[in-house]
């Protein structure tokens, strides 16, 4: 159960690999499933070009609500690790936002887990978008629908 | 006794305050600490509120050394 928040751009694909090799729970041969979801930054939204992002969270609660809900999954279903990495700060257009990892033995545990983490985290995890846009800035009201 | 109030994203920007130590009686609810530091302000409706880093309803009694926090709906992740 790995959590990272970072205000610095991270490579997903190295944050997955680097784990892999030295620090997933379990070792490295006792899982056949990685499910990978990875959010970038868009830049359109609601019909305006997006220019850049400013992602506000609190910290230690942030980080705590993460923590609590990969414990979940863990309970939920039989998984052998797992990662989120979130970034926030300033942000631009293609960088990756965020990162949900899920290893497990066989594939329907890590593809659910992974939808799960990934739902939970949009819907109760306290992050806030602020979009700048030509013409200013804006604070996202309503998520995007899975 | 004394509690911490913070105010996030739009919330923070609107009220012009991002966190502070504020001395309040005992037995009050979450609701009544939003009234207390902005007396001249309604509660914005779907306010979220937290105690302690955990969510909670406006209800909630309010303990000395409390962090007391308010936030607009949350929008992580990616879209």
């Amino acid at each position: 159960m790995n959590v990272v928040i970072t205000d610095q751009p991270f490579d997903p694909w190295q944050q997955i690999q680097t784990l892999q090799i030295g620090g997933l729970k379990g070792g490295a041969a006792d899982f056949g499933a990685t499910a990978v979801f990875v959010g970038t930054l868009r830049d359109f939204n609601e019909g305006d070009a997006v220019e850049g992002m400013f992602l506000e969270h609190y910290p230690g609660m942030t980080e705590r609500y993460l923590e609590k809900i990969s414990a979940e999954a863990a309970d939920r279903w039989q998984l052998v690790d797992t990662l989120i990495v979130h970034r926030v700060g300033e942000l631009r257009p293609a960088d990756p936002i965020v990162l949900v990892a899920v290893w497990s033995a066989h594939r329907k545990a890590a593809f659910d887990a992974s939808r799960w983490l990934m739902e939970a985290l949009k819907s109760h995890a306290p992050f806030w978008k602020k979009e700048q846009l030509k013409e200013g800035s804006r604070w996202v009201e309503h998520n995007t629908p899975g | 006794m004394q509690i911490t109030v913070r105010l996030f994203a739009g919330l923070r920007e609107r009220y012009g305050m991002d966190v502070m130590t504020v001395s309040v009686p005992g037995n009050i609810t979450v609701s009544e600490v939003w009234s207390l530091v902005l007396p001249e302000e309604p509660l914005p409706d779907n306010v979220l509120a937290a105690q302690n880093m955990e969510y909670v309803d406006y209800e909630s009694a309010v303990a000395d050394g409390d962090e007391i926090a308010f936030f607009p709906p949350v929008t992580g992740g990616a879209s």
